[in-house]
């Protein structure tokens, strides 16, 4: 039987036969459905997962006609950032790198934001940040987001001033655990909110929230109240996305509207994006770097699937390193990104990536 | 998207599926999609029936580079006297009936108001 070169979730390479393939993508989509009480993917979808991976070519696509938005999280870092950012240190200005963006790339939109890219550095900042947004919106015309992470972990010892939930909670002391999550995040809302409305007055096209819930069902509740009050209280759009497939449950107990948001999956934190107001929502679901590019890719857009079918609102599933199908390596091999692209739109049915 | 080395990552993703930015008619499904919360089909037939283009044309940069220059809402290319940034985007507000932030707040500063088209 022919032997097909493909890739793992680390990204090395390996052979498989079709029928291994095929077997990879099926029950990766049922490790997604069994997690998420979601459908599988049905069998036409398979299919078409199955000769993308067994075909041989280096590069994969849309059907023309098919092509989505592209929104952009880390702003130019890759250009300007270190490994970090999986960034190449160009020594250029952001300026230019947002241009270059804009011109060279031809992305859809682009997104300015500070190199350590939490909210809690950037706000003392703020003003070269605004200065930048200001002066980028004169010279570019596509859609310009300022973007950070609420980061709720910035705000806990010994990096700030609340008690760290970690130490607490292997002592037992459950209680004290969820109070310092409590105070944390009302600092962290404001934070978030006071930086978003310094961009509300630059001419700022639209606010990315960005690893969001990074710290669990504390942080994400921070980060849809300031959705919340930024969508109902300025003209810049909210786009929200996650940092994980499922919402951990750090404090357990916290509520959005009703909704428990601890062990939330994709779709079910979409409803409560969307209830706060986003105009965009992006989910993520992580990578197994030890199954195959085809089962992560099966079990990505299964999970996806099931947020579009039900979405009122654009669907911009995350798909960067380790996520959405994408091999966890700080260099990206260019068939399988192209193929986790591709099912994302055509089979996950995604508004954008 | 997300993070990854420019070449592997955002290059990738650009040439697989992206609609193609100011090259095609991407950034303007973006502002629909941004602006309006519009699903990329709504949002894509939205754009095409003010370009009076149809939807697949919106993705095709060999339609589009025309349409954009013939509308004056801002080219890929360096072309002199093509309207650029702020001006491409006014113009594209008032194309799109969408409100554009940096816009308004050009005429906010300059009291021009509506501006000429």
């Amino acid at each position: 039987m022919s032997s097909i070169v493909t890739r793992m979730g680390d990204g090395g390479t390996v052979q498989m036969t079709r029928d291994e393939i095929r077997r990879e993508i099926v029950e990766g989509s049922e490790a997604a459905a069994v997690k998420a009480k979601v459908p599988v993917l049905g069998e036409n979808e398979v299919d078409y997962l199955v000769d993308m991976f067994c075909c041989p070519s280096r590069v994969w696509g849309v059907e023309r006609g098919h092509e989505a938005v592209m929104t952009k999280d880390g702003g130019t870092n890759t250009l300007i950032s270190s490994r970090l950012s999986s960034g190449i240190a160009a020594p250029i200005g952001r300026e230019t790198a947002v241009r270059l963006f804009e011109r060279a790339f031809a992305f859809d939109s682009m997104e300015v934001g500070h190199i350590d890219y939490s909210v809690k550095p950037s706000k003392f900042i703020v003003s070269v940040e605004q200065e930048h947004m200001e002066l980028l919106q004169h010279t570019t015309v596509f859609p310009l987001f300022y973007g950070f992470m609420p980061n709720l972990g910035l705000y806990y010892r010994p990096d700030g001033q609340f008690e760290n939930p970690s130490d607490l909670l292997p002592l037992g002391r459950i209680d004290e655990a969820r109070r310092t999550q409590e105070e944390a995040l009302e600092a962290c809302h404001d934070d978030v909110v006071w930086q978003s409305r310094m961009f509300a007055e630059t001419g700022c096209d639209g606010i990315n929230y960005d690893t969001v819930a990074s710290t669990g069902d504390a942080e994400f509740l921070a980060t849809l109240r300031a959705t919340e009050t930024i969508s109902s209280t300025t003209d810049m759009p909210v786009e929200v996305s996650m940092a994980a497939e499922m919402v951990l449950g750090f404090h357990g107990e916290l509520e959005y509207k009703g909704t428990r948001l601890a062990g939330l999956w994709p779709h079910q934190q979409m409803k409560v994006v969307e209830q706060a107001g986003a105009a965009i929502f992006g989910p993520v679901v992580n990578n197994n770097s030890k199954k195959s590019c085809a089962w992560n890719v099966a079990r990505a857009v299964t999970f996806v699937k099931a947020c579009t079918a039900d979405a009122a609102i654009p669907i911009h599933p995350n798909v960067g390193n380790g996520v959405g199908g994408v091999p966890m390596f700080e260099v990206s091999p260019m068939d399988m990104v192209s193929r986790a692209s591709a099912a994302m739109i055509e089979i996950g049915k995604a508004d954008g990536l | 998207m997300g993070t990854g080395d420019p070449n592997g990552m955002g290059m990738a993703h650009a040439l697989a599926s992206s609609m193609g930015g100011i090259k095609t008619a991407g950034d303007l499904v973006a502002r629909m999609q941004l602006n309006e919360k519009m699903r990329l089909t709504e949002a894509k037939q939205y754009v095409a029936d003010k370009l009076g283009v149809s939807v697949f044309d919106l993705s095709d940069s060999t339609v589009m580079r025309t349409v954009r220059e013939e509308l004056d809402i801002g080219v890929v290319t360096a072309v002199p006297g093509l309207a650029k940034g702020l001006e491409a985007k006014a113009r594209i507000a008032a194309l799109l009936g969408i409100r554009i932030n940096s816009v308004e707040r050009l005429k906010a500063k300059t009291g021009l108001g509506a501006l000429a088209h």
